[in-house]
């Protein structure tokens, strides 16, 4: 057996092997080593380092993060998708690469442009402060520059879906007198809810996850200012693998999570 | 649910600062990437000491990443009370860039505003197979070195300028010798990583090279931390003395009325207990009482400075390491 070329029969499941062994070594083995690095030093050091208050603290403001930054996310992304699948202006093409310009750029620019802007020495950074207003190296800068990253999720997965489905359900609605409101409610969202979930999901991943853009205007401020990929990063760096992989644990549960989340929605959509 | 969440979590964090009536003195110490730990035991120390001599409550912040990166952050707005760094160049620029510390911030507190100092230090594998004693047995060719990039690490620009001091100190001043010397040197090194700590694990857990070369402190650290692994610490004849400033960022402390506790903290960094902290993680200290009590851990030699040999920081970074510099025409890119 072992001398004969693969006939046509073989090449799936060749492909399957071949998919399941790359989806084993490059995203379940690296899953299992977090957890099985997190626990090297038993349950009892695992316990301590995710209760160690740095690590709590992070953990809380990156939730809090993304507890600020996916509702918004979710009002400007349906504005902007409306606005882009339902109505025809001029500048339309110049809105839509605006929008996904946040994923083209790499995430530590976004944070150095934010950074020039609104720093002490910044464009609009010496104005604000002679006001008392300081956005940098604090709680509001991690929320803008996350909102900045994770901006086109919503909309992305909105536009193509309603653009698809044209405007002649929300025309129809008008004739028969429904106010733009009553239109958007009862006509519009429904028939996104879905993707809309879906988009929601994915900005909160992202939101969770954001280092790059993050790093730049935390101020790596411990316990105050320090998120958690970026308390997983400094664990790693301060010697404590062991609490670092403790750290990354909470991320990845935080990450399945979501990403269970997303699955059910999913189940649920068909 | 998602609301309600939210609301409690934002409350709670714009809650903080209401509260400030009765919440303690709030002090940020932005700092250097490997201290953590250092300033993890002074902390406590100082907080217990000032809350005795003037019965006010201290909290005590850390930040530490790259000082030429934190300095950047204080330019851009990041509040620090004190600054405690290892490179004297990454606080002038708070002088010269931002008039945030004081012209005169060296001569603020002693020995240049440097409450410690450590040096470029070698640490060798178990028994020290190579026979590694100075800096001359780096340009063998059986012996290969690890440290960090010089263009990237200030750690490893200390270890530069020490090898090239010491070369110049053997060729009588020589700088064409001198510019051999580190030329070789920089040939035995099989891998530059960006930082201290990409080395350290490039020695220890890649096991490449024979001797790695950063701060005594580190080196005493590692030796430390990986017992097992049984390496040993071997100080040069000669190495370059490596100086920790600290400074009050005064237009910080100014705006937010922590002159006094700021300076306290730096006091105490001087302070016997502070020293002797100090010291117990490897770093070499004045305070004669702390010195006579450590001195067998820290080995005689002597120190070299980057005034006498280089004439000064500003000078050594034009020299060597600007573009087109010495160590532009020694380092031969891989």
């Amino acid at each position: 057996m072992a001398h004969r070329i693969p006939a046509a029969g073989a090449m799936p499941k060749l492909l399957i092997g071949l998919g399941l062994l790359l989806t084993l070594g490059f995203i379940a083995t690296p899953i299992f080593v977090i957890f099985e690095q997190a626990f090297s030093k038993g349950l009892a050091f695992y316990l301590a380092s995710v209760q160690d208050p740095d690590t709590i603290h992070a953990v809380l403001l990156t939730l809090a993060t993304t507890v600020v930054v996916v509702p918004i996310n979710i009002v400007f992304g349906i504005a902007a998708a409306w606005a882009i699948a339902k109505f025809q202006f001029s500048g339309k093409k110049l809105l839509l690469t605006l929008l996904e310009l946040p994923f083209s750029i790499s995430p530590i620019v976004a944070g150095v442009i934010y950074l020039l802007l609104y720093g002490s020495q910044g464009l609009f950074g010496g104005w604000l402060e002679s006001y008392g207003i300081r956005l940098m190296f604090s709680w509001p800068a991690i929320v803008l520059v996350t909102l900045f990253v994770t901006s086109p999720f919503v909309a992305r997965e909105l536009i193509p879906l309603m653009q698809v489905q044209g405007n002649d359900p929300e025309e129809a609605a008008a004739t028969l007198g429904a106010s733009g409101w009553q239109i958007f409610r009862r006509v519009t969202l429904p028939a996104i809810r879905w993707a809309l979930l879906y988009g929601a999901v994915l900005c909160t991943a992202r939101a969770i996850g954001e280092f790059g853009a993050v790093s730049v205007v935390s101020g790596n401020i411990r316990g105050e200012t320090n998120t958690l990929p970026l308390q997983v990063e400094l664990l790693y760096h301060d010697y404590n693998a062991v609490g670092a992989f403790a750290a990354a644990s909470l991320l990845t549960v935080i990450a399945v999570i979501t990403l269970l989340l997303k699955a059910v929605l999913e189940r649920y959509q068909r | 649910m998602k609301r309600f969440l939210a609301y409690t979590l934002a409350l709670g964090l714009f809650a903080g600062p209401a509260a400030a009536q009765d919440k303690p003195v709030e002090l940020l110490n932005v700092s250097y990437d490997i201290a953590r730990e250092l300033f993890a035991q002074i902390n406590p120390a100082f907080i217990a000491d000032w809350k005795a001599k003037t019965g006010q409550t201290v909290d005590v912040k850390q930040s530490h990443a790259g000082t030429s990166r934190q300095a950047r952050a204080i330019l851009e707005g990041l509040q620090a009370d004190v600054v405690t760094f290892n490179q004297v160049l990454d606080v002038q620029i708070l002088h010269d860039r931002g008039n945030l510390v004081a012209a005169d911030w060296q001569k603020r507190l002693p020995n240049n505003a440097s409450p410690y100092y450590s040096l470029p230090a070698f640490l060798v594998r178990k028994g020290n197979p190579k026979k590694v004693k100075d800096w001359s047995d780096l340009v063998r060719a059986d012996v290969q070195s690890i440290f960090p990039n010089p263009k990237t690490s200030g750690n490893a620009r200390y270890t530069y300028l020490a090898a090239y001091g010491f070369a110049l100190e053997q060729n009588k001043g020589d700088q064409e010798k001198a510019k051999a010397f580190v030329k070789t040197l920089l040939g035995n090194v099989p891998v530059f990583d960006t930082g201290g700590r990409g080395s350290t694990t490039t020695f220890v857990e890649r096991e490449i090279g024979d001797v790695l070369i950063t701060f005594e402190a580190e080196t005493n650290g590692i030796k430390r931390e990986y017992g097992d692994k049984g390496f040993e610490l071997v100080t040069p004849s000669v190495s370059l003395l490596a100086e920790f400033p600290v400074s009050v960022v005064d237009k910080v402390a100014e705006r937010k009325g922590t002159q006094a506790v700021a300076k306290g903290y730096l006091d105490y960094l001087y302070s016997e207990a502070g020293q002797e902290i100090l010291a117990k993680h490897f770093n070499r200290v004045h305070h004669p009482k702390v010195k006579e009590k450590y001195k067998a851990q820290f080995p005689d030699l002597r120190l070299i400075t980057v005034e006498q040999v280089f004439g000064g920081w500003e000078k050594a970074n034009k020299d060597h390491f600007a573009e087109g510099g010495i160590l532009d025409q020694v380092f031969v890119k891989r």
